[in-house]
Order: C-alpha cells, then structure tokens, then sequence
C-alpha cells in the first residue's frame, strides 16, 4: 500500500535546512512581531495579577472555607495535561519507530517545557508565601530537621513534576544540538559564537552519531513511564482524599488519557498556526495532521468512555454522596460546565471520524479549539463542584472567580505564547537532522544498502553475467 | 608515526556507506566519518561497537531508586518517626512514587552526561568536522593512509570512483576524534 510521502515537494536534505534556517535567519516578520507584542502584554497582565495576588495575600481569589482548590489547580492540572503530547511523541512514537513524528516532535517538545512552566506557577503562588517554595524539598533544616512528608502525593508531585521538567529539558537539548551546529556552521560573528557555544561542538561524526542515537532511545524508554507516572501521580493529589467525586480508583488512568487527548489537540493548535505562519506546509503535511486526529478520535472516545464509567460507578457504589456529586455536576449550579465538557470533550472529537473533517484543517483547528477548551473545563469540573457541595449542606457555597483569577489565567498563556513565539525565532521549529532521514530520496537508498547490494557497485556490476548465474541457481 | 589522512566529500548517504564499506574491504582503516544525520549502516559500515551508555543508564536507575528508598526509610522510620495512629513508620509502598522519580531522573541525566563527555560535546569547544557542510548536505568520510601498497593515489581512486565529488588530504593534526 503506498502512503502519501511524510515530506512534500521533492525536498533534498539541503532544502531542508534552508526551509527550516530561513525564518530564524531571515529575522521576524511583522507577524511574529505583532503575536509576539500581544503575547507580551497578556504576560504582563499575568505578572501584574501575580504581584498583586502576593503583596495582599490568596485572599484577593475567590476562595473559602469550602473551596479551597479552584482556578489555581485547575489551570496547574490543564498545563500540566498540555505536556504530556510532546513527551508521547518525542519518546512513545520514537519508541514504535512512528517516522511521521519528525516534522512536529521539536515543537512539541518545546511545547511540554513551556506547558510545564506554566503549570509550575500555579502551586507556589497558591502557597500564599512563595518565598518559602524550597521548604518543599528534603533539605537539611534548622527546624529539627523535620523532614518532608514523603507520604503525601503533593510531595510526589514535586519529585515528579521536577523530573518531568528536567528529563523533558535533557531530551529536548540533545535532540537539538546537531540542528544547533547546521545554525552554527551558517552564521558568522556573535550568532556564529553563541550557537556554536550551545551546539558544544558537535561535528556530525559518525561515532557521535551512534553514540547520539543509543542514548535518544535510552532517554525515550526512560521518558515513556513519565508519561504515564506524571499525571498518575497528579491525579492521586484527589484520588486518595475522601472528596465524593475525588476517591476514586479510575483517576490514574482518566487523567493520563486526558492529558495526552488535551496535549494533542494543543500540539495540533500550535501546529496548524506554525505551518501557515512559518511556511511549513511541506513538512507538517495533512498526512500528520490525520495521524493527529486518529490520535485525537482514540483517545476522546477513552475520555467519554471514562466519564461514563465514573457515572455507573457513582451508581452502582450505592452512596448517597457519591451519587449526588454527580447529579450536582450535571443539573447543579454549575452544571453548564458539565455540559461544556461533555460537549467539547465526548461529541466533538467523534467529528474526526470523518475524512473530510479530518481533511478540513479550518474544522480541525476550530475543534481542537474546542478539545482545549473542553479539557479545561472537565478540571475545573471535577475540582470545583466536587468541592461545592460535599457531605455537609450547611458548608456548601459557589465558588466564584475574581478578576485577579482569570488575569493570571490569562497570564499563564501569555507566558506559554511569549516563550513558544521566542522558539519559533530563535530555535529551529522543525528537527533537520531527524528530518533529513526520512526524506523519500533516504528511504529508496536504504532499501539498496539493506539488501546488501551498494549502490554503484549493483549499477557496475555486468548484468549479462548475473542472469546466468540466477538461472543455474534454479 | 604521523599517518596520512584523506577525505572524500560525497552528496549522498549511501555512497558514503559505499565507500565505507569499499575501504574496509581493501584493508584502508576509517578514521572517521561526518553526516548532517545519523546514517543508517553506518555504524556497520565503519564497524562501530555498540555503545555502552545503556550500563551507564541501568547503573544511574539503579543508584537513584536505591538512593531514594534509602532516604525515605531512613528521613521517615530512623531520623524523624511521626505516628500517625500507630502506621508502620516504614510505608515503603508511599515511597515507591519518589523512588521510581529519582531512579528516571539519575538514569536520565547520567546517560545524558556520559553521552557529552564521551563524545567531547562540551561548552565552547570547537567542531572538527573537516568540511562545514557536513551540517547541511555533504557526507565525508576520512581514512587513513597505512601502507605502501595502497598509496594516495588509489585511495583517491577508489574515493571518486564511489562518487566522492571532492578528495584532498588532511593535515593529521586537525583530527583529534577519539577511538571507538
């Protein structure tokens, strides 16, 4: 069966390095310039809301005695969530040997760091003390030393959350330093000095490469189990608490499965803007865009199938509380949220099972529009309502966001766009090396080379003394 | 004893590997070869070992589980017992999470490290790549002179006739790779 080429337009191993050098070289255009200033000024939104929020104190949120985690842990758990796409194609899909994952895996990589640090803002500003953050580490201290409870899932999500973050920063430095040295070997002056201080000078030998490539396997296999630990470990921050709607055995597997549907729909946002702004269309193709979408269909039917079954467990568990929790979500105060979610997260992704959906990429960005949004809502879903109306009726209240909230909100997305917009300039958006090996003229050699058979030697060879040969062989 | 070394730049991978393989065939000892990715049958070609990273990364795993669980029994059942309704001051199923962070962490950054030292990536040092272009679309591939029965000129020969588009000698300094 013949599948459309991963690499459109006939491209040779150097037109990608001039497609994929071109923007960074040629400087920003007045797109960029302009996303990049609206970027700016939503981060700057953000930090004035942050500062604010830690000079007067969490009390400027919408907080009480009753709901004591809402848009903070929402937009942490939603970050984090984001994440999980870039590690899932940088080293699950490296791992299955997925060649389709070349155009995107860098950006998607970038996207997991940046995701990471937005969601890292969240649980030290909602500290209240921000100053003292490093009291979450096991450090030997003047306070007995009294050390960190390392039976606590918010410890465990400090030890995973950090190594999240780094191994996604180590896997994403390495991959780049071949690309860094091609960026190296083009400039001249300071930006010759500073790549090539990054590139740590990398030559492309061949002893480097075997080298390069055993240990990219080794950082994927070690980076496969964080996909599925990661947010595991973020969902036990509810799961072992006895919050109705919170305590609930299905939660490790539901938040992974909703990490990587939200993370995809992200990558596939990103990816449909950075195609047609960056002029990528030749390297991130409708071919990928489809395999997205197949990722997206799979893994949204997991998320429907999974509320469903927190609905008959609700039921079937024959407590009281339980079952309210969820009527509450659906016909409560706040059960438009429920709605939106359902709508955003369980029916739209089931569009993409239709080819010419899949095919439209203007229907393919507004639905994974609409996947970010849903999969913002399922957290703060599950978070908020839960915590609404829990067991005792004369503590129930409804949580309602303050500006502050959303600002930093927003905020978080400016930092997100501010960093992804510095890549795009700075960094090459697509992994040239990794590129360079799946173009079609790499594929027809290596069938040769796998044959035994070298290239000139097969052509030099004198075919009228090869026949015979085959025929006495008979 | 200086030996002398040639370089032949070609424009596509498989008559590197050609090549490669041609020049070990006739006994012509492969210094080195420079490719703007890493090049299937390669490794093969020049008769590469496997590298041993994967003893670095399964020694790293091993040091951080077993350095993790270590401090967990030891910060919650030796240093600073707290009874939380008589539990077992040593939970070691609460410590699995930690531990299995820290063993990806340490397995991760020491076959990360090792991967730098060993193949001299480090900050400020200088490519010795022969020829620029090996970043962006040409493949070279240095051997060496060993003896008189294969002079310069049949290495160029046997070069140009796997179509490499350039030949010259290196001087035997520029050339500091380390052994496999």
């Amino acid at each position: 069966m013949h599948e459309a080429p991963l690499i459109l337009g006939g491209k040779r191993v150097a037109d990608v390095t001039a497609d994929v050098c071109g923007p960074i070289e040629r400087g920003p255009t007045g797109r960029w310039r302009r996303a990049f200033a609206a970027a700016v000024a939503l981060l700057l939104l953000g930090v004035v809301a942050v500062g604010y929020q830690i000079a007067v104190g969490i009390g400027t949120w919408g907080l009480d005695r009753t709901v004591g985690w809402a848009f903070d842990i929402t937009n942490f758990v939603f970050w984090v969530g984001i994440g999980h796409a870039g590690t899932l194609i940088s080293a699950v899909l490296l791992l299955f040997r997925q060649k389709w994952r070349t155009s995107i895996n860098r950006s998607a990589e970038a996207m997991t760091i940046f995701a990471v640090c937005c969601a890292g803002i969240f649980p030290v500003i909602h500290m209240g003390r921000p100053w003292l953050a490093f009291w979450v580490f096991p450090y030997p201290n003047e306070r007995g030393p009294l050390w960190v409870n390392f039976r606590s899932p918010l410890l465990w999500d400090v030890f995973a959350i950090g190594t999240y973050f780094t191994i996604s920063l180590v896997f994403w430095y390495i991959g780049l330093i071949p690309d860094l040295a091609t960026l190296r070997d083009r400039a001249s002056g300071l930006k010759r000095r500073l790549y090539g201080w990054f590139a740590l000078g990398f030559s492309g030998s061949a002893r480097t490469w075997s080298r390069y490539e055993t240990a990219c396997t080794l950082l994927a296999a070690l980076a496969t189990p964080l996909v599925v630990s990661v947010h595991s470990v973020v969902s036990t921050d509810f799961a072992t608490s006895v919050i109705p709607g919170w305590h609930a055995t299905i939660f490790p597997p539901y938040f992974v499965i909703g990490a990587v549907f939200s993370g995809f729909a992200m990558v596939l946002t990103l990816m449909l803007i950075a195609r047609r702004v960056m002029r990528f269309e030749a390297y991130i193709t409708p071919r990928h865009v489809e395999a997205m979408c197949k990722v997206l269909v799979f893994t949204g039917s997991i998320v429907g199938l999974a509320y469903l079954t927190e609905l008959f467990t609700a039921w079937y568990s024959g407590n009281p509380y339980e079952r309210f929790t969820f009527l509450n979500r659906a016909f409560g105060p706040s059960g438009w949220c429920y709605w939106v979610m359902v709508a955003c997260n369980v029916i739209t992704p089931q569009l993409l099972w239709f080819r010419r959906i899949r095919t439209d990429l203007r229907l393919v960005f507004v639905v994974t529009l609409l996947i970010n949004v849903g999969m913002w809502f399922e957290r703060f879903v599950i978070i908020v309502t839960s915590l609404e109306r829990d067991f005792l009726t004369s503590a129930w209240t409804s949580y309602q966001p303050t500006l502050v909230e959303y600002a930093t909100l927003a905020g978080s997305f400016g930092l997100f766009f501010t960093l992804f917009l510095l890549f795009c300039r700075w960094l090459p958006m697509i992994a040239m090396a990794e590129v360079k090996t799946v173009l079609p003229s790499q594929d027809h050699g290596h069938e040769l080379v796998s044959d035994g058979l070298t290239a000139p030697a097969a052509a030099s060879a004198p075919l009228p003394a090869a026949l015979p040969l085959a025929g006495a062989g008979r | 004893m200086s030996r002398r070394l040639h370089l032949g730049i070609f424009t596509d991978a498989h008559a590197l590997v050609a090549a490669a393989r041609a020049c070990r065939s006739r006994g012509i000892p492969i210094r080195d070869a420079y490719t703007p990715h890493p090049v299937h049958g390669l490794d093969e070609a020049m008769a590469l070992r496997p590298s041993r990273l994967p003893i670095a990364c399964f020694v790293g795993g091993l040091a951080g589980l077993v350095a993790a669980l270590a401090f967990q029994y030891w910060a919650s059942a030796q240093d600073w017992p707290i009874d939380v309704g008589g539990k077992p001051f040593h939970s070691w199923p609460a410590f699995v999470p930690v531990a299995f962070e820290l063993m990806v962490l340490c397995a991760g950054l020491l076959t990360a490290l090792l991967l730098l030292v060993r193949s001299r990536l480090l900050p400020g040092a200088a490519s010795v790549a022969p020829c620029e272009r090996v970043s962006d679309d040409r493949y070279a591939l240095v051997v060496e002179e060993r003896d008189a029965r294969l002079p310069a000129d049949a290495i160029a020969a046997l070069l140009a006739e796997h179509g490499a588009i350039e030949r010259r000698e290196l001087p035997s300094a520029t050339e500091t790779e380390d052994a496999p």
